[in-house]
């Protein structure tokens, strides 16, 4: 059995692989090395694959309604048996709320990464490879974005669109996509003028055969980095608008509109803010110590800064 | 020989001014096209809203004459390039409008809470700066050791808490369990009346004035908040120290400051910060920029009468006017923050300056 692994490990590790699936798999397997050597990064992919586990079992593993309460027998209650992280000031169990507040915060972060980072991509690639006007004119825009205060801007945006949960995702992903235009940019401006462009070029390829084939994809690694450092900004803008009211709003167990919610008992029922905070620490923390290793394994040169 | 020299000498200056006037007149474009696309999407952003200004103004139920006259004198019924113009002159003048909570111009709303943010961001980035950067320096020179890992874990933190929960379990545990510091608001009731602010900044007002027991009140409520905010910038200020140390201590000149026999203390903190001091205060001007904008939250748990406050405050009652007035300022101090770490940048790396 050691044997096997042992031949498998070196056939991943096969300085001269014999087909295009052993060589990517190859480096996939080194990226991983690097990555699992890195005990932080580790934990952080642990708590990112509890955080996908419990939001697709939520309904299993909650033990009470996150909606529905018992006004008359547990208000406010205290952690304990029965209720392990207390109740609510509507008696509903907030462990149950904080399992169910996992699927919006997944919800948040996945739909903010999957518009603002194509977004970025695209702006990124066909300004750097297109260069002259359209690059200076698409830098400004991203310049300008950047310049802005996110959370303000996103609270100005959301004032407008109304408050909601839709909104709030909308609103995060406008503020957000410019550091993936200029990522997308520098590595395309660092590829441009590489002979094998010239080569597909040369083959009759179109600009956008080449942009959206042959150097997209090899913006996505460092763009992946820093989707997966950002998510944990996302994390908190997004609880930073519930707190506020602009998020998801009630009964929606959102974590942030939930530690608006215990506000007003902060002092003697302290545990109804305490605990949705902590879950948003950790799946924050989560997000980013993957995040870390994922750039100290994907891109060995920039790990040392 | 010496005509030569001075002439050579003259001919340089002469090409550095030119090339130090095309920088600024550089920057100035800069400026001027990022505050017309700041001002190009609070437009906007006001003009998607769902609420109609007007109806906002004369009521559900107008009749529609009434509704008319007011769309005209509110210049809502000019095409919107115009409407645009006028929009942009206003704001370049500081008219932001009338804040329908207030009923003051929202320019002169933004002035009388302007000063609390930046007091309270102020105290903060030096808290993170002051701590930020000796954390920093001891993580880069004990790589890879514990203190590296609990400096490492302390920025971590930092950059994954929510700051408006940390602000209210401090709260919990410092002002109403141990009571070593005071509650929300700026300032104790008492002090209501017999303190009048000069400045608007309470700390140095009370210097000012040497009313030493409203100081250790005001002291006693922004030391909280601040140090949350300087918790903040001390996250992102260690961390980037870290990077700046660890590249400065791989190079030559360190080699060479050891070969001379220099103590270890003095090449870390007499020759390799000095030269990570560069890019750090552009980090620094950055992490205060980002404090006035995490003031809104922080603001918001500490009833802090700031900027961040009288934003979420106007939002909650739909004052559109007062909001994007707010964003609009906090934008263009951004934005003054920016060219300034860059205009630093440029002064204190003598590589940048033009020859």
């Amino acid at each position: 059995m050691s044997e096997a692994a042992l031949t498998r490990r070196e056939w991943l590790l096969s300085e001269r692989p014999d087909s295009r699936l052993q060589a990517r798999l190859g480096r996939a397997y080194q990226s991983w090395l690097r990555f699992s050597a890195n005990r932080l990064a580790l934990a952080g992919l642990l708590i990112i694959l509890l955080l996908v586990f419990v939001a697709a079992f939520a309904d299993l593993l909650s033990p009470y309604s996150p909606i529905v309460g018992d006004l008359r027998g547990s208000r406010l209650m205290p952690p304990g048996p029965g209720h392990w992280l207390g109740t609510d000031d509507q008696g509903r169990d907030i462990l149950s709320r904080i399992i169910h507040g996992s699927r919006i915060t997944l919800y948040v972060v996945l739909l903010v990464a999957i518009i603002a980072a194509p977004i970025g991509l695209a702006v990124g690639a066909v300004a750097g490879y297109a260069g002259g006007l359209l690059d200076v004119v698409l830098m400004r825009i991203t310049d300008i974005f950047l310049a802005f205060p996110k959370l303000i801007l996103a609270l100005a945006f959301v004032a407008a669109l109304g408050p909601g949960i839709e909104n709030a995702v909308l609103a995060i992903a406008i503020t957000s996509w410019p550091p993936y235009a200029r990522i997308a940019r520098a590595e395309t401006l660092t590829v441009r003028s590489s002979d094998y462009i010239a080569a597909v070029a040369l083959m009759g390829a179109s600009p956008s055969r080449i942009v959206l084939r042959h150097i997209m994809p090899l913006c996505i690694s460092s763009l992946i980095v820093r989707v997966t450092l950002d998510m944990a900004g996302i994390i908190l803008t997004a609880a930073g608008l519930g707190f506020l009211g602009l998020g998801a709003q009630p009964p929606l167990p959102e974590w942030g509109a939930m530690i608006a919610s215990g506000r007003r008992f902060i002092l003697d029922q302290w545990w109804v803010a305490a605990a949705p905070g902590a879950a948003i620490l950790i799946v924050s923390l989560g997000f980013n110590l993957l995040g870390d290793g994922l750039r100290d394994a994907l891109d060995p040169r920039g790990s040392e800064r | 020989m010496s005509g030569t020299g001075t002439r050579a000498e003259a001919g340089r200056a002469a090409r550095r001014a030119s090339a130090i006037a095309s920088t600024l007149i550089r920057f100035a474009a800069v400026v001027a096209v990022t505050y017309l696309g700041l001002l190009a999407v609070t437009f906007f952003i006001g003009r998607v809203i769902p609420i109609d200004p007007v109806l906002a103004i004369v009521g559900d139920r107008a009749p529609a004459s009434v509704v008319e006259r007011a769309r005209e004198e509110l210049g809502l019924n000019l095409p919107y390039h115009q409407q645009f113009l006028i929009y942009v002159k206003g704001a370049l003048q500081g008219e932001f409008g009338r804040s329908v909570l207030t009923t003051n111009p929202v320019m002169t709303d933004i002035r009388r809470v302007l000063p609390a943010t930046i007091e309270l961001a102020t105290l903060g980035t030096l808290i993170g700066a002051l701590i930020g950067v000796p954390l920093g320096v001891l993580a880069a020179v004990r790589r890879g050791t514990l203190a590296d890992q609990i400096v490492r874990i302390i920025g971590l933190i930092g950059y994954s808490v929510p700051i408006f929960w940390l602000g209210l379990l401090a709260l919990l545990v410092f002002y109403a369990r141990l009571r070593w510091t005071a509650g929300p608001g700026r300032i104790d009731v008492v002090y209501e009346y017999t303190f009048t602010p000069i400045t608007g900044f309470y700390l140095l007002d009370a210097m000012l004035l040497r009313d030493w027991a409203a100081f250790r009140d005001i002291f006693a409520h922004i030391v909280l908040p601040a140090s949350l905010l300087g918790y903040f910038s001390l996250a992102y200020i260690s961390r980037m120290t870290r990077s700046f140390m660890l590249n400065e201590l791989g190079q030559e000149y360190i080699v060479a400051a050891r070969a001379k026999g220099l103590s270890e203390t003095r090449i870390v903190w007499a020759h390799a910060l000095r030269n990570a001091a560069v890019p750090l205060v552009t980090v620094i001007a950055l992490s205060y920029a980002g404090l006035l904008e995490g003031s809104v939250l922080t603001e918001t748990v500490f009833s802090w009468p700031g900027l961040g406050l009288y934003i979420t405050n106007s939002l909650q009652n739909a004052d559109m006017n007062a909001v994007l007035g707010g964003t609009i300022v906090i934008g263009s101090i951004f934005i003054g923050i920016n060219l300034l770490s860059d205009l630093l940048y440029r002064m204190l790396d003598p590589r940048t300056r033009p020859r």
